[in-house]
């Protein structure tokens, strides 16, 4: 927002004389160029000294850049300048700082897993597969994870919708206050929790033993609270012209929440639950606590234990073995693919569906 | 069709009256009684969990031939049981402040960055980026931290030994051991827990009245102290509960610290070395091999999460909840 | 109208203009469930196409082949199991093979510890549990509520394991050590490789003054029980502790299961940590010799843990063949770490949808085809007289 007044610089350069009103400004280049010394001194000085340590280049390169900004703009521009060239360059420092994961994960997961990444892969389970020899594959954690996910949702996302749709439509007082407040601090429970709750309550007292569902009714308990909250947000969006013509109308309230309301608010709440999913789909503890593992291939997630995406790559990663790295790898390749494609389509959905804007 | 019941104009949604209280329809009945189900439903299962762990943790805790929260060692299958928190606390605690410590200033940054600083045709792209450390799952951090981070944190580690060892906390008591310390957890966590503090930050800053930006800006400030004058006071608050918004996440985080903490039941002030454990990490670890009370012992330590998690959360809300009725940008 | 967005991952960013009015888009509703529907039936058609058939994929190991014909299948379906990691790598083999030979029964064996075998044995959950440790008196009589007819369940010595001390150490090929000093390198008083204790045991060796870096399990397992039983026998006060699942001496590093402690050791120079011999062997990590005080050291083998079984007295009653290990054998050539695990099933009642293929899985793991494959991987098979026990009894089942 303040950009277009501050980046307005006047016409630089020795030759103009300083005038009254504008200071003296350091070329646009400038900040790179100081970078790029400070990093070349940083190494220079590194290599020089003998510094082993990478870390300790770094270092000396970010000390001498903010040094080097500082005094400089100091020089040219005045001091008050050279705190707010130093500022933007530590924000800007900050994005890039996010940055080093992120990459370095996502190369070294996708350099890893493709390896052994194939339709076999992709395509069998781990029967018969012993912990040190390469083969077996994914396919048995890819049906789980898919049908306890499609379970959670089943579950979640009803009693999300009529929950979002009670804050919005009908919530007054002390009741929708409680459940406002209960709806955020649920976000903030820990998926092992959720676990336990669902061990201490459908295993251990009622009996029931490792399932697929098991663990969906975890996942659901993690999922309502995202769902609530999206839903919410949408559902606000909508203009209360829309709802007032179609109460003038006539027709039924409950009508229209689901014939104007929703329908309006749809591709949002779509976005909402695809990002719940792709956000539950990663989770490991609950399943370690309820599903059980399995090598095999298990299409009922009523009955007896299943696998997960998640849980396998955990799995193969205790192993130990450079095989199991292997696949554990590729298994997070597949789960980092089918999290990011979710991420992808959602976000593809809410810009093509984003509410257009009226007057 | 009974028209009547909605004759009078239905008024905005901050006064409206009608609906819950003139309905008479069975359909109007039916939906509003289920949406309001739904949400009661939603009260129920916090009370549900809240109660059952009690329950199952009640049952352990009275056997508990230690003190449930000063004993050190976690040896709930053994005859008799001798359990306790002290370490599980600890190692949670301080793992999170040290993520607390790295994330909150460049989440800010970063928040800053996209709000004030990007590009502006930029800034939702990279927004977007940032979204995508959220999206990554867990355990996937966990596999990273393991098999990438740890062993390229060694020559930190080492570095900081030699240079500040001298605090105590980064003293190495065994330097060039692997980094399968709380501080790499903490480091990791601190990834974990960028986009959400990012998100929070950049919602409080984007509320800014920008009257206050433009007053400042026409006084002659640099955009630094239009950021500092006029924009952190106003989101102080909101910086804050964000930053607890995401404490809150790194409490209960399980896998990634599961896969790079090495466990012991030893509470040491030296953040390098490879011992310690969390809430969640003990869970995961003694899960397997827990008979039914070890299983109770577990769901005790869960309860204790639950609790701290439960209270930070809560507390982040409060203080948006609060921030809401005094900051103009909702008017 | 924009007010917290706590959730906000959840609130795409295209949803956030400035102006919140929002025009009917009532067609939408169609399309995006159109979307759902395809996705859903994509969802279906997936679950058709994968398979279980590993066989093409993975090389079959060397024993393996050989030994298909002498399984007498019976029973079919899914036959659920349990229990110790320790036996997992043995179990995977005797699974491999056995459904090689018997495509009519699918075996799902995991190892997520003693505890928890024992456990969802005693809950009905599974048809057999495996374990490091036998049943106790308690877990016996639980056991009367789920073996109908007056049944009870009966630990059956499947596989000897020898628990190797792996260690790393550049250029020191055989390592000695004896009990008190293992139990003082565990405990952390003794922190240097070349600690005059370690010289005294290996004159010709050169050591490194590296420090040692001791490994253990953080989770509980029936690995840490037996090498600390066998500690507290063998060391006595040199290792002042109680035993149990969860280790309890001070220090060191940890890691979550055998695999993991093994793949440590193999990551750190100085390590010294404590494995079952397949993992080891699986990983080509060099392992400890123990002085028992026999004539010689004596090597983690298959071969020197059979000896010390064989050495073992049976102590079950009835059916039971529990086995009590004597960790203070100076037999020559009996490795004293080893410890024996079992399967656990019912001796009467046992679940007739499983029971048929309960017996012929087992029948199998104790022929001599089952029990011969065990030796490359690590595990130490029965000695005879034990193994015709553990055959009559399987036959006896019901």
């Amino acid at each position: 927002m303040s950009n277009a007044i501050t980046d307005e610089r006047p016409p630089s350069g020795a030759h103009v004389p300083p005038q009254h009103l504008s200071h003296r400004r350091m070329p646009r280049w400038s900040p790179a160029a100081i970078a790029v010394g400070a990093v070349a001194l940083g190494i220079g000085i590194g290599l020089a000294a003998g510094l082993s340590s990478r870390f300790q280049w770094c270092l000396i390169a970010l000390v001498l850049f903010i040094g080097g900004t500082y005094g400089m703009t100091a020089q040219v521009e005045g001091r008050r300048q050279a705190k707010d060239r130093v500022a933007t360059s530590l924000v800007w420092a900050c994005f890039v700082v996010a940055l080093v994961p992120l990459v370095s994960l996502i190369v070294t997961t996708i350099s890893k897993g493709i390896k052994i990444l194939d339709g076999n892969f992709l395509s069998h389970s781990m029967s018969g597969v012993l912990a040190n020899q390469p083969g077996g594959g994914v396919y048995h954690a890819i049906i789980g994870t898919l049908e306890q996910v499609g379970l959670a949702c089943l579950m979640a996302v009803p009693i999300g919708l009529f929950t979002a749709i009670y804050l919005v439509e009908y919530g007054r007082g002390k009741l929708a206050k409680t459940v406002t407040f209960f709806v955020d601090v649920m976000t903030g429970i820990p998926s092992i929790v959720s676990g336990l709750f669902i061990l201490a309550f459908w295993i251990l007292i009622l009996g029931f033993s490792y399932s697929g569902f098991a663990g969906s009714l975890a996942l659901a308990i993690l999922m309502i609270p995202i769902v609530v909250r999206s839903t919410e947000e949408m559902l606000k969006l909508v203009s209360n012209e829309l709802r007032e013509s179609s109460l003038a109308l006539g027709v039924p309230k409950w009508r229209t929440i689901l014939k104007v309301v929703l329908p309006t608010s749809l591709g949002g709440i779509l976005t909402g639950v695809m990002l719940a999913v792709a956000r539950i789909a990663g989770e490991t503890a609950p399943i370690l606590l309820l599903v059980f593992g399995n090598q095999l291939i298990n299409n009922d997630p009523f009955n007896g234990p299943q696998s997960s995406l998640p849980y396998y790559v955990f799995e193969q990663y205790v192993l130990g073995t450079d095989a199991s790295y292997d696949r554990a790898w590729a298994g997070a390749l597949v789960l980092i693919a089918f999290v990011m494609i979710l991420n992808v389509v959602a976000r593809g959905i809410a810009r093509w569906k984003a509410p257009k804007t009226g007057r | 069709m009974d028209i009547t019941a909605n004759t009078p104009a239905p008024p905005p949604p901050a006064t409206r009256t009608t609906g819950g209280g003139t309905v008479t329809r069975p359909g109007d009945r039916i939906f509003s009684g289920l949406s309001r189900g739904s949400g009661i439903l939603l009260l129920v299962i916090m009370g549900a969990i809240a109660a059952f762990l009690t329950i199952r943790a009640v049952n352990a805790i009275s056997k508990d031939q230690g003190n449930f929260f000063t004993t050190f060692e976690w040896n709930a299958t053994a005859n008799p049981p001798v359990f306790g928190i002290a370490v599980l606390a600890y190692g949670t605690i301080v793992s999170s402040i040290i993520a607390m410590i790295i994330a909150v200033p460049i989440a800010v940054g970063i928040a800053l960055f996209i709000s004030h600083y990007a590009p502006r045709r930029l800034a939702s792209p990279f927004a977007y980026v940032i979204d995508l450390l959220a999206a990554v799952p867990s355990i996937v951090y966990g596999l990273w931290g393991a098999l990438f981070l740890v062993p390229h944190l060694q020559g930190l580690n080492l570095w900081l030994d030699h240079y500040l060892g001298w605090t105590v906390i980064f003293d190495q008591s065994n330097p060039g051991t692997a980094a399968r310390s709380l501080f790499t957890v903490g480091i990791l966590l601190a990834i974990m827990i960028l986009p959400i503090i990012t998100n929070v930050s950049r919602e409080v800053f984007r509320q800014v009245p920008r009257a206050n930006e433009e007053a400042a800006l026409a006084l002659g400030a640099t955009r630094w102290e239009v950021i500092r004058l006029s924009v952190l006071p106003f989101a102080r608050s909101g910086i804050i509960s964000a930053s607890m918004l995401g404490l809150g996440r790194a409490l209960g985080e399980t896998m990634a610290v599961a896969t790079v903490l090495s466990a012991s039941p030893v509470l040491s002030a030296r953040i390098l070395d490879p011992v310690g454990g969390t809430f969640a990490q003990n869970i995961a670890a003694k899960f397997n091999e827990a008979n039914d009370f070890g299983r109770d012992a577990l769901i005790a330590s869960g309860l204790v999460l639950f609790v701290i998690t439960l209270l930070v959360n809560g507390a982040a809300r409060l203080i948006i909840a609060r921030r809401k009725e005094y900051s103009g940008a909702n008017a | 109208m924009q007010n917290n967005s706590n959730l906000c991952f959840a609130v795409p960013a295209g949803f956030r203009k400035e102006t919140p009015k929002v025009k009917l888009q009532r067609k939408n509703g169609v399309r995006a469930l159109t979307v759902g529907a395809v996705a859903i039936s994509g969802a279906l058609l997936l679950t058709a196409c994968g398979s279980d058939n590993n066989t093409a994929s993975s090389n079959a190991s060397s024993s393996s082949s050989s030994s298909a014909g002498s399984i007498k299948c019976d029973g079919n379906g899914q036959l659920l199991a349990s229990g110790s990691t320790a036996q997992q790598n043995a179990m995977a083999l005797w699974v491999k093979n056995y459904q090689a030979a018997c495509s009519g029964t699918s075996i799902n064996y995991k190892g997520v510890g003693s505890g928890a075998g024992i456990q969802e044995f005693l809950q009905g959950s599974t048809a057999f549990a495996g374990s490091d440790s036998p049943l106790k008196p308690e877990e016996v009589t639980a056991s009367k509520k789920i073996c109908s007819g007056g049944g009870q369940a009966i630990d059956l010595p499947m596989v000897g394991g020898p628990i190797a001390v792996e260690y790393n150490l550049p250029g020191v090929d055989s390592l000695v050590l004896d009990a008190p000093t293992l139990a003082q390198i565990f405990n952390g008083k003794i922190t240097k490789w070349n600690d005059a204790a370690i010289k005294k045991l290996n004159p010709s060796a050169t050591l490194p003054s590296t420090t040692i870096q001791a490994f253990h399990r953080s989770d509980e397992s029936g690995t840490t029980d037996n090498f600390t039983k066998y500690l507290i026998a063998a060391a006595g006060k040199d290792f002042p502790y109680t035993g149990g699942k969860a280790w309890q001496a001070k220090g060191g590093q940890s890691a979550q299961g055998s695999a993991a402690v093994t793949a440590q050791i193999k990551q750190t120079q100085g390590a010294i940590g404590y494995a079952e011999l397949s993992f080891a062997t699986a990983s080509s990590v060099p392992t400890v010799k123990i002085d028992t005080g026999a004539s010689s050291p004596v090597d983690a083998s298959t071969d020197s843990a059979t000896k010390a079984i064989a050495a073992a007295k049976v102590v079950g009653t009835g059916n039971d063949l529990s086995l009590k290990i004597d960790y203070n054998t100076k037999v020559d050539g009996a490795y004293p770490i080893t410890l024996v695990t079992y399967e656990i099933a019912c001796d009467k009642g046992n679940k007739s949808a499983t029971l048929a293929a309960t017996k012929s899985f087992l029948t199998y793991a104790a022929s001599d085809a089952g029990q011969g494959v065990l030796a490359a991987q690590g595990y130490a098979p029965l000695p005879a007289e034990v193994v015709t026990k553990v055959r009559s009894t399987i036959s006896s089942l019901s």
